[in-house]
């Protein structure tokens, strides 16, 4: 159709027709009520991080600003590497919940100067071994590590060959899971499932079909609600003990989850900077905002509303008032 | 030529394929017995294991490289000129569309162009490349999109693989007509092109967003560099299709070169010129949820939101829009390459057409105008109670099948894990590296001489190179079956899909729902159903890869000259023996690319692999993302994807070649 002398023609029409239209739709725009207020705040750039605990301090923490201080927040769904990168470029002013991240923090950080740390949300992150509920009921005293040579084969599957089967997930958290079972001399492979999805779905499977698992987990996490993993004592942690990786034979230590911003937004004086400086809440608040979100599936807005209404006094002290 | 294939008795010349093959045949028979004899004897030993945390020197050095340009990135002034002016131009290109059809401005609560007025442009627009009845069926779909509560999304997701696409295909088809004219050229570009095919996207993604700024331009890029090589290629073969004959032809009638190309090849080259079109959207489409993790807008971001919480539903309704538009897009250009297959139009509807152009030019503008003044016409009015409807009804479905279905889907995994998976990976990870790659370089040495032996020694030894042969090894098992399935599902389908064109219509969403819905959408049941297996991970790679085969197979068979069929047909030839003797072979070299990309695709879902329970070299890729002390290894493992992808590549083509080669030489 486009070829052609007289084809030649018809799409110089097309095309004028084309331009026509798109240089009337967008000259002029006198619309009445299409307006926005401009914010007293400026605007404030969230990393969100694809995780249901991350997106319960989000909701919060964009509600509050968004309606107690009229600030424009713009959320930018990146990974946790990137997040830390734009602090470099200046395109992200805060991360809202980090689990460790040592090397980022040296880079950006101490290195770099472009970060700062702001210290602890007020979650505690526990990593652990856990099993299903109902192997911990059956045998009660699985939750030892030192019988879980005795159940060893009940956790063979067509990935492990002939030990146990122990799974891990999401690569970004660093584990220790291969030196312990080495190092505490236990019949077991670790065997990488990828992601938090994969390992979620294997419990949730394992669980409803009776079938014996055993993996990496942590807390706060909504899956916890839905179902009761139970944690396996390793041997207690005490400081030093992890420092060197293939050494490693005791329990994770507990994370003490933070918040990190951009250097020059800390020091801008905006009112976004305070609050997000003053957040602090329990690992219930994350909970039951996550279970909004996750289970009861409400939108981010409606589930930081129901949060902020009940904590009023709360929200008004991070403001700074 | 064409009168020996109706001699039914040239005992000769059906010998001496059947000779030839059998000299490759039993020197294979014999290199697989030498192989499988040595392994057996020296297994265990010099297998080349690497514990998961610990690095080679090669992989540290790449840690520092990485550093190095972090470092560097504002100071050099390469970075700082090129970078941005790249980047601010490909900005503004999507910013342009994205006010127009899908972003608020900043003094607006929607896009310029409102939901009707978007309907009625594409409405149109179809119908000037096509005929009445897509430009409805594309209306349709959009509307669907609206329903379902999308609408926003779905206007991001087309702005952003609109964009990648037209960018591609300006780098590509150009590059690619080039690429079949000149073959030293071609030969100089495929090595890129199979980096660009085959490197996982995970590995660049952080450096991409390191230059180009998080953004519509790290988005586009990133997509582009997926969905440049499928237009080249599919040009390039388009080209080489082209019998000489015809150019001699136009040549001998005193056409130029030049003339030639733009009057007889490209014209005869543009039925499968589209089907690279239409497989540059898919590719484009198919990052749509990588993107995402760069703070690309549109329903990409939905399906990674409903992820979190395992909200499969959701992520399928999501996966559901993607679906929608990849069907819309490609029925368009399918019908647009038809219509131009099909030659000129008479005289008299070309004035019809005029007027009715004009009418829809108006009708466009009111539509237009329409959703700017009435907000009903302008934001998609409802909740996408549809929407909610699908999504809900999919998770009851989803938990009913793993209710009823588990034990059987179990014993599946278990039957192919222990059966096929774990026999094929303990031989190659348990077999001393020299003799595996030994084995290599002879099976190239067989199939395709000296140049293809020295290819995959350098292939091997990189390998080692990077200090991961042994999760190479583990991923290659679980990569040959995906490959062995993908490519019989794409003889097979496509065959039938290629003869039949009834089947064709209702077969062609359901691949193009394989090559778009995200890999997530169905990997989350699939991990219900089938656990953290390196099984779940081949039934994702076949899922998306054999769509690619099954098309392009079907094209070549489509694409047998009639002349050939009727003579065989007259010759009289069962359906059967049309098949096998008639149009597959002649189909040889449609049968070769969709081998070529069966596999690059199969090697493009190791990554996705690595995140549900393969481990290898995909996991590795992954936790290169996510560890910064990782990240050599990360780099490392990319690159020994991208060794292993160009081996297997060029093997695969070999022996494509070899054997069709044997066959053909009875039809001449």
């Amino acid at each position: 159709m486009f070829t052609g002398h007289r084809a030649r023609k018809r799409t110089a029409y097309v095309l004028l027709v084309g331009a026509v239209t798109f240089a009337l739709s967008t000259g002029g725009s006198a619309q009445a009520g299409y307006t926005r207020a401009a914010a007293k705040c400026g605007t404030v750039n969230l990393a969100d991080n694809a995780w249901v605990g991350y997106e319960a301090n989000l909701a919060v923490v964009a509600y509050v600003l968004k309606n107690n201080l009229g600030c424009k927040v713009v959320v930018k769904n990146i990974s946790e590497e990137i997040s830390w990168q734009g602090f470099q470029s200046g395109q992200v002013d805060a991360i809202l919940e980090n689990w460790g991240h040592e090397d980022l923090a040296k880079k950006y950080i101490t290195t770099q100067k472009v970060a700062v740390d702001l210290g602890p949300t007020g979650n505690k992150g526990i990593i652990g071994w856990y099993v299903v509920p109902w192997m911990a009921k059956k045998y009660p005293d699985i939750l030892n590590y030192k019988n879980l040579n005795k159940y060893a084969s009940m956790f063979k599957n067509s990935e492990s060959g002939s030990m146990g089967a122990f799974l891990d997930g999401d690569p970004s958290y660093v584990t220790n899971d291969e030196a312990l079972i080495k190092n505490l001399k236990l019949n077991f492979k670790v065997i990488y499932t990828g992601s938090e999805a994969a390992l979620i779905t294997s419990f949730r499977a394992a669980e409803a079909q009776k079938k014996p698992m055993i993996g990496y987990f942590y807390e706060p996490q909504w899956f916890l609600a839905q179902v009761p993993l139970k944690h396996v004592t390793l041997p207690a942690y005490t400081p030093g003990c992890d420092a060197d990786a293939k050494k490693v034979a005791c329990d994770y230590p507990p994370y003490v989850l933070n918040k990190v911003a951009r250097a020059k937004f800390m020091t801008s004086g905006s009112p976004a900077a305070t609050v997000i400086k003053n957040f602090t809440w329990t690992n219930e608040d994350q909970n039951s905002v996550a279970k909004s979100l996750a289970v009861d599936k409400l939108s981010d807005d409606a589930a930081a509303k129901i949060w902020v209404t009940a904590h009023a006094a709360q929200v008004k002290a991070w403001i700074g008032k | 030529m064409s009168t020996t294939v109706l001699e039914k008795t040239p005992l000769k010349s059906e010998q001496s394929p059947k000779r030839k093959l059998s000299l490759t045949g039993r020197r294979s028979a014999f290199l697989s017995v030498f192989f499988l004899v040595f392994a057996i004897a020296f297994r265990g030993k010099a297998t080349l294991p690497l514990d998961r945390s610990s690095l080679t020197g090669f992989q540290e050095s790449l840690n520092s490289l990485s550093a190095w340009i972090d470092n560097n990135r504002d100071s050099n002034p390469f970075f700082t000129t090129f970078v941005n002016v790249v980047r601010n131009s490909i900005e503004w290109l999507v910013n342009f569309f994205q006010h127009g059809i899908s972003q608020s401005g900043d003094s607006r609560i929607i896009p310029q162009i409102g939901w009707l007025g978007v309907v009625v442009i594409i409405g149109c627009v179809v119908y000037a490349i096509s005929n009445f009845r897509m430009s409805l069926f594309a209306m349709s779909g959009f509307v669907v999109l609206g329903l379902l509560g999308f609408w926003q999304e779905s206007m991001d997701t087309l702005v952003l693989t609109m964009a990648a696409v037209l960018l591609s295909l300006i780098i590509g088809i150009p590059l690619g007509v080039l690429a079949g004219l000149f073959p030293k050229f071609e030969n100089f570009l495929t090595p890129a092109l199979d980096f660009a095919q085959v490197m996982p996207t995970f590995v660049y993604l952080t450096p991409v967003t390191l230059f180009f700024l998080i953004g519509p331009a790290s988005a586009t890029i990133v997509t582009l560099i997926y969905a440049v090589p499928p237009a080249l290629r599919i040009t390039a073969v388009a080209i080489k299709e082209v019998p000489w004959s015809s150019v001699e032809a136009a040549v001998s009638m005193g056409s130029t070169r030049w003339q030639a190309l733009r009057k007889v090849q490209l014209p005869q080259a543009k039925r499968t010129i589209v089907v690279g079109i239409n497989q540059t959207i898919m590719a484009a489409l198919s990052m749509v949820t990588i993107a995402a993790l760069i703070d690309a807008p549109g329903l990409g971001q939905v399906v990674v939101r409903a992820l979190e919480s395992l909200d499969v539903g959701r992520s399928f309704q999501a996966g559901l829009g993607i679906v929608i538009l990849a069907v819309v897009l490609d029925r368009s250009t399918t019908a647009a390459a038809s219509k131009v297959d099909s030659g000129n139009i008479v005289n008299e509807s070309r004035r019809s057409r005029k007027t009715i152009l004009t009418v829809l030019g108006v009708i466009a503008l009111l539509g237009i105008l329409t959703s700017r003044i009435f907000s009903w016409a302008g934001a998609f009015p409802g909740s996408g109670l549809l929407g909610a409807k699908i999504s809900t009804w999919v998770n009851n479905y989803v938990n009913w099948f793993q209710m009823h279905f588990v034990s059987i889907t179990n014993d599946i995994t278990n039957v192919v894990s222990y059966g096929l998976i774990n026999p094929m990976q303990t031989l190659l990870t348990q077999s001393p590296w020299f003799i595996t790659g030994l084995a290599f370089v002879g099976l190239s040495w067989i199939f395709g001489g000296k140049p293809l032996a020295a290819i995959s020694t350098f292939c091997v030894l990189a390998i080692v190179g990077t200090g991961l042969w042994s999760d190479t090894m583990v991923t290659l098992a679980s990569t040959l079956v995906a490959a062995i399935i993908t490519v019989a599902l794409g003889i097979l389908v496509g065959t039938w899909i290629g003869r039949n064109k009834k089947a064709d219509r209702w077969i062609r969403p359901i691949l193009d729902a394989g090559q778009v819905l995200p890999a997530f959408v169905y990997l989350v049941p699939f991990l219900g159903l089938f656990g953290a297996t390196r099984f779940t991970a081949i039934m994702a790679a076949v899922v998306y890869a054999a769509p690619a085969s099954i098309k392009l197979m079907a094209d070549g068979i489509r694409g047998v000259p009639a002349t050939i069929i009727e003579a065989a047909t007259a010759a009289g030839s069962s359906p059967w023996q049309m098949i096998i003797k008639v149009q597959i072979p002649s189909a040889r070299r449609a049968l070769a690319l969709a081998t070529n990309q069966g596999i690059i695709y199969v090697l493009a879902m190791i990554v996705v692999g690595g995140l549900v329970g393969a481990g290898g070299l995909g996991y590795l890729v992954v936790a290169g993302f996510s560890q910064e002390n990782l990240k050599g290894k990360g780099l490392a493992a990319g690159l020994a994807i991208v060794l292993l992808g160009i081996m297997l590549d060029r093997i695969t083509q070999a022996i494509a070649h070899k054997s069709s080669k044997g066959l053909s030489s009875a039809a001449h």
